[in-house]
């Protein structure tokens, strides 16, 4: 023990540290402010820390070369003792690194911490949830499978959209004619070195901050911030109830931490690690990929985006969304900081966490995909074939061998992209059918060209035998005046 | 006072010498990172490569070919081989699509029986002279000049299409309402 401190004092004569860590570890904070609501940015610290011990790990093993790192993935997962596990521990720590960052946010936010003197540690955090997402999207990139490689071609065709320079865009980002060799290495020096670097200077100067202006207050509802004078009521504060960081405050970041981490370790061993998915070889296209979780909301949006919005909203979209972020504590500096009197910021925050889930639960079920394999792989169901005629039944196959089954559900088996047809006689008549199944139309294809007037004439049959028993057919009442009672009978076959 | 601002003087040479070397070193700096724009543009990525022997290609079918990429790295591996879509139109004229979807560019597959092109990702559909049918993609599939010689196919490739790409080989085709 005396050898201990001896080398320490030994050190400290030569290094002068001990007295300002001391210091920084012991600044006061309000008393109120430790609480469970200010222990996510230790927590995302405490990850970040894993994600560079697992990331050099890793880098131990793996080969950034477009033709080897899919096979170094391999060796990582099945051949190095516990290598799954890392892989496991990297790929879990960076969704919750994303998810504690966003969490952080929504704190720092409906605490009101990002007001005056704070705003600049607000826009470095900004960076910081940037930098974050940047290492997320890398990541995945390194994670150098068909995802990766197609990932990064959706990439690729957003930024070729940027007016005048985007071919050179698209050069720049791939580092050559198309993703190969250079576009690995590019992203493996983005995700090992640049982006790193940037997020420990970013996180040092947010730690900077937050020790020399001090951590936010507890909110009080009434209790405005103003420029001229609120330094001085933060003092008072600190100074009439406040306590020491280490060891009054700490113990809850170090408690919550733990939880994290051990949440981390579970879920890594309990999930195991993600993909690798198929080899990146571009001539295999029976592939359906996809984005890593946090980036599956702009999955959807993507599809969701009418084709006239698309560009404006991809180039203009994010401009607006970090401006908005970065110009916060700007228009919003002074005031309220309590959330109880602020509703709507927590209207905000509501609205954007719903949007989010919600993009991200639909690109879990991709209801705009065509699935591939419907035609072939699901039949239809029994009730719709029972008691059929015979033309009826061909055009369930024309049905089948046409495709539609890829866009169409039948008793929600099948694709999600077109309406479901299980009551489709009920809402189009015959001839509505005929004109939409020949010329399309309201994002259907036309099929005129691929079927012969007898499929038309079967399919059409099949499709206006699908309406719910006891409810009968739409019918165009002109035909009946025009043609006789008895052709109305023959347009809609009985239940 | 004079051998203060004579020392200043000295620190703003040893700032302006910095500052030259800087300069000097920017250029074989900034050279070195767009070069995968420069090389480019010179020469341009494209050239000639061939698809297989027509026979490959049955007339009035549409058959998937790989090439491999005339701009390759020894360690490229897999991603230099290239799948394209050939449609041998009447057994005299040929389309040669793209793999990737005009929309975002992910791997479209065709469907004979309907006669459609469909997207994985999400979600558009193109007729089989590739033209647009449905979905997000604002215009057709793009296509690849191609020539016969000696009984094969060629394109011409190199770069990967991308929606924005003014390139001079990937033609477009007028988007179908």
């Amino acid at each position: 023990m005396r050898l201990i401190s001896s080398i320490g004092e030994w050190l400290d004569e030569r290094l002068q540290l001990a007295s300002t860590i001391r210091e920084t570890a012991e600044h006061v904070i309000p008393r109120k402010t430790s609480s469970w609501f200010y222990v996510f940015g230790s927590a995302a610290f405490a990850v970040f820390i894993l994600q560079i011990v697992t990331g050099i790990l890793l880098a131990l093993i793996y080969v950034p070369s477009a033709g080897e790192a899919w096979n170094s993935l391999q060796t990582l997962n099945h051949s190095v003792a516990l290598g799954w596990y890392i892989r496991a521990l990297h790929g879990w720590g960076s969704d919750f690194m994303v998810a504690i960052v966003l969490i952080h946010m929504i704190q720092v936010f409906l605490f009101g911490a990002y007001k005056y003197p704070r705003e600049l540690t607000w826009i470095v955090g900004v960076f910081l949830l940037l930098v974050t997402l940047g290492m997320a999207f890398s990541g995945q990139v390194l994670r150098f499978d068909q995802d990766a490689y197609w990932g990064l071609g959706i990439g690729a065709s957003i930024a070729s959209r940027v007016p005048v320079f985007g071919p050179l865009t698209v050069n720049l980002l791939l580092g050559g004619p198309i993703i190969a060799g250079a576009t690995l290495s590019r992203f493996f020096a983005l995700h090992v070195f640049v982006i790193p670097g940037l997020l420990i200077a970013f996180v040092g100067v947010h730690l900077l901050m937050v020790v020399k202006l001090g951590i936010n207050e507890w909110p009080m509802p009434g209790r405005l911030v103003r420029k001229a004078t609120y330094i001085k009521e933060y003092h008072e504060l600190t100074k009439q109830d406040g306590m020491p960081f280490v060891p009054d405050a700490i113990w809850k970041d170090l408690f919550f931490s733990a939880l994290i981490l051990f949440s981390l370790a579970l879920c890594a061993y309990h999930f195991g690690p993600f993909g690798p998915s198929g080899p990146p070889d571009p001539t295999i296209i029976q592939t359906s990929p996809r984005p890593d979780f946090f980036f599956l909301w702009l999955y959807a949006i993507l599809s969701y985006l009418p084709a006239s919005m698309e560009t404006p909203a991809l180039l203009i979209g994010p401009v607006v969304g970090i401006l908005a972020l970065l110009l916060l504590p700007f228009f919003a500096g002074e005031g309220e900081k309590s959330w109880r009197r602020r509703p709507l910021a927590v209207l905000t925050v509501l609205l954007v966490a719903v949007a989010l889930a919600t993009f991200t639960h639909l690109a879990q079920h991709t209801p705009w995909s065509p699935v591939m394999d419907a035609w072939s792989g699901i039949p239809i169901p029994n009730q719709f074939l029972k008691n059929r005629t015979a033309l009826e039944r061909q055009g369930a196959l024309v049905f089948q061998e046409k495709q539609c089954h890829n866009c169409h559900s039948l008793a929600e088996q099948g694709g999600k992209r077109g309406p479901a047809l299980d009551a489709v006689a009920v809402r189009l008549t015959q001839d509505q059918l005929i004109r939409q199944v020949i010329q399309g139309g309201g994002n259907m294809p036309a099929y005129g060209k691929n079927l012969s007037p007898a499929e038309t004439t079967a399919l059409v049959a099949f499709l206006q035998s699908l309406h719910p028993a006891g409810q009968s057919p739409a019918h165009d009442a002109s035909r009946t005046i025009a043609l006789g009672a008895e052709n109305r009978g023959a347009a809609s076959p009985s239940p | 006072m004079t051998s203060l601002s004579r020392r200043a003087l000295l620190m703003n040479l040893g700032i302006f010498f910095n500052s030259l070397v800087a300069v000097v070193l920017a250029f074989p700096v900034v050279r070195y990172l767009l070069s995968p724009v420069s090389r480019g543009r010179k020469d341009g990525y494209e050239s000639w490569v061939p698809l297989g022997n027509l026979d490959q290609f049955p007339s009035g079918e549409t058959r998937l070919a790989t090439y491999r990429n005339p701009v390759v790295n020894a360690w490229d591996g897999d991603t230099a081989d290239i799948a394209c879509w050939v449609r041998n139109v009447d057994g005299k004229n040929y389309q040669v699509f793209a793999i990737n979807c005009a929309h975002l560019g992910c791997p479209v597959r065709w469907f004979p029986q309907s006669s459609l092109f469909m997207c994985p990702c999400h979600g558009g559909a193109y007729y089989q002279d590739g033209s647009r049918a449905s979905g997000p993609p604002e215009r057709g599939l793009f296509q690849y000049h191609y020539k016969i010689d000696a009984g094969r196919l060629l394109i011409q490739a190199g770069e990967m299409p991308t929606p924005g790409q003014a390139s001079n080989i990937v033609k477009g085709i007028q988007p179908c309402a």
